[in-house]
């Protein structure tokens, strides 16, 4: 089966001034139809700016090269009514409903301008599928919000809002960017088990954007990790959480607390994450690796198969089951002082 | 004989409007420990933080902080100091809370200057010690915020909170925007400070692994009531109430699935 989205050596440069800013350096990676991959990262990593290559909204002035094919078509040699028609396709969901949305206008304007406007459906017709869509992301009362404002919505409602509105265009890709971060816990739980069902009733492939492993690994197959625009690794994402091939996975397993027991110490990870186009040569992990060596920091690393994943990092095969196994052993949910 | 809290609060409660804040709060904070104030938008959680710090006036209830009542604006410059020393705060926005053209070192000191008669060598002496415990060298700590990064800048927020010397820090949501691996860091200097100098926190905040590596002790809140108050490890571990449960639940881990938490459950479909 051939691949619905496959990107090949995705290099973005960003215009700053004179300046070009490089933030992703030769991105590469498929999503099946109907599959969900985890792609996690801090700042700077370039994840957002995955996402917005391949919606095609990335910000004037940026240059793109490689290629980043959909269902067959030249992604970025679209143009015109091609180019609308993949935005369709291929639907957003950002971090913040309501920097996204118009304040004054009602949620059934919003919800169903593009229906009007580019498909030509009739309003009342425009308006039914946005209540079906809107009954289908758990959202009761679907004609009462529809008469509402942005602002009479909670961020959870007006997220589910979003994620609605992306289905009535029938997209096939999902690019979800960190879109349950700003939510409350419950609330976040809510709509990843929505955008769950989604995938599962309607084969939707999804690109899940999040700096959160452990959320990336409760809906998505593969993980794919980046840094400093770069991909480090690509695993399942079970077997990226118990056996990571790179310092920087294993690093980012370990950084985080754990709700089930207090460690003595947290395994930070020195030094601040960069973006491509602050990093070193040679390996961009290297300053903040502890197994770095000199030839690391003077050799560029290659994206290698290892098991069933990539990754890239040339001592992947000899750190292999070693890279967690520095963690202190956690106490069993005492606190130090207690 | 258990020595006195360094912050007792007792039947806190605020309302805007019809709308009731924060309902009939009263906990115990005690010297080097840690509170978790536990809660989703709308619990009332910061309303709890502003009250302390004075920003908040209560409806009702009393906070006693060091010995002192300070449930009712202060009267007089001397003793709007003294609180501000005793209690201090960092929010969740370094960027919102630093003067964009002071840097660090001139902003901790004038923090120095306003509450300590200390002189011009003792409160540079004390601003690199308060750098050092922050994590911040020299560079950075004589650096406009702008050219800090946010984990840095909050470091920066930390060490300005830490120079008028407080018993208490409330940390409102601190370390909620930060990168994973910097929050790692900041989280291991809070530690640090708090075995350093027996200081106390207050964390404000929705992130319950964060809660867990930081506290001793747990109120959860919903809706500006208690619905559960007990040590933080024991409260995750064996939640009572079944809002803590549904919190507890909706944390992502190994085997976790998301649920629809807040409706049944839709039928399976086939």
């Amino acid at each position: 089966m051939s691949a619905l989205l496959e990107v090949s050596d995705l290099t973005v440069r960003l215009r700053l001034g004179d300046e070009q800013r490089e933030v992703i350096t030769g991105t590469a990676f498929q999503i099946a139809a109907g599959e969900a991959m985890g792609l996690v990262g801090e700042s700077g990593s370039g994840k957002s700016m995955t996402a917005k290559a391949i919606a095609r909204l990335l910000p004037l002035g940026a240059r793109v090269s490689g290629r980043v094919t959909f269902d067959g078509a030249d992604v970025l040699a679209l143009h015109g009514a091609e180019l609308r028609r993949h935005r369709a396709r291929v639907a957003v969901v950002f971090q913040d409903p309501r920097a996204h949305i118009n304040p004054v206008r009602r949620i059934d304007d919003f919800m169903t301008e593009s229906l009007r406007l580019l498909d030509d459906v009739p309003r009342a017709e425009a308006r039914r599928r946005a209540a079906a869509a809107l009954e289908e992301v758990g959202i009761d009362d679907p004609a009462k919000r529809l008469r509402q404002f942005p602002h009479e919505l909670s961020g959870g409602m007006l997220q589910r809002v979003m994620i609605a509105t992306a289905l009535l265009s029938e997209p096939r890709l999902l690019l979800a960017d960190e879109c349950t971060t700003a939510l409350d816990v419950t609330t976040q739980a809510e709509v990843m088990a929505i955008l769950d069902d989604l995938r599962r009733d309607r084969g939707l492939a999804m690109l899940f954007i999040t700096h959160d492993l452990e959320l990336a690994g409760a809906v998505c197959d593969r993980t794919t990790v980046m840094y400093a625009g770069q991909i480090v690794e690509t695993r399942g994402s079970q077997r990226l959480h118990d056996d990571p091939l790179h310092p920087y996975s294993a690093a980012l397993v370990q950084a985080r607390p754990s709700v089930t027991a207090t460690a003595p110490r947290l395994n930070a990870i020195p030094g601040r994450p960069v973006s491509a186009f602050e990093a070193p040569g040679g390996c961009r992990f290297a300053p903040r690796c502890p197994h770095a060596v000199d030839a690391c920091r003077s050799h560029d690393q290659q994206l290698t198969a290892l098991d069933g994943g990539w990754v890239r990092c040339s001592w992947a095969a000899e750190l292999r089951g070693r890279l967690l196994a520095s963690s202190p052993a956690s106490s069993s949910g005492e606190n130090a002082n207690a | 004989m258990p020595e006195d809290p360094i912050l007792a609060v007792r039947g806190l409660r605020k309302q805007f409007g019809a709308h009731v804040a924060v309902d009939d709060l009263s906990f115990d904070l005690h010297r080097g420990r840690s509170l978790a104030v536990v809660g989703e938008s709308g619990s009332g959680k910061t309303t709890v933080a502003r009250m302390i710090v004075g920003l908040e006036r209560p409806a009702a209830g009393t906070i006693v902080a060091c010995g002192r009542d300070r449930s009712r604006p202060a009267r007089g410059g001397a003793e709007r100091k003294r609180r501000g020393r005793e209690v201090q705060i960092v929010f969740q926005d370094p960027y919102a809370s630093l003067d964009p053209r002071q840097s660090g070192a001139v902003l901790v000191d004038e923090v120095l200057r306003v509450h300590h008669d200390h002189d011009a060598a003792t409160r540079r002496r004390i601003t690199g010690e308060l750098a050092d415990l922050v994590g911040l060298d020299q560079r950075q700590i004589n650096a406009l915020p702008r050219d800090l990064s946010g984990g840095q800048r909050q470091r920066l927020a930390i060490a300005r909170a830490l120079a008028t010397d407080p018993r208490v820090l409330i940390l409102d949501e601190s370390v909620a925007a930060l990168d994973v691996s910097i929050q790692a860091q900041v989280l291991n200097v809070l530690a640090d400070i708090r075995d350093e100098r027996g200081i106390s926190y207050i964390l404000i905040s929705h992130d319950l692994a964060v809660v867990r590596q930081l506290t001793d002790d747990a109120v959860v809140m919903r809706k500006g009531a208690v619905v559960e108050h007990g040590p933080t490890g024991r409260l995750l571990d064996d939640p009572q109430h079944p809002y803590t449960r549904m919190l507890r639940a909706s944390v992502p881990g190994p085997g976790w699935k998301p649920a629809r938490t807040l409706r049944p459950a839709a039928p399976p479909s086939s």
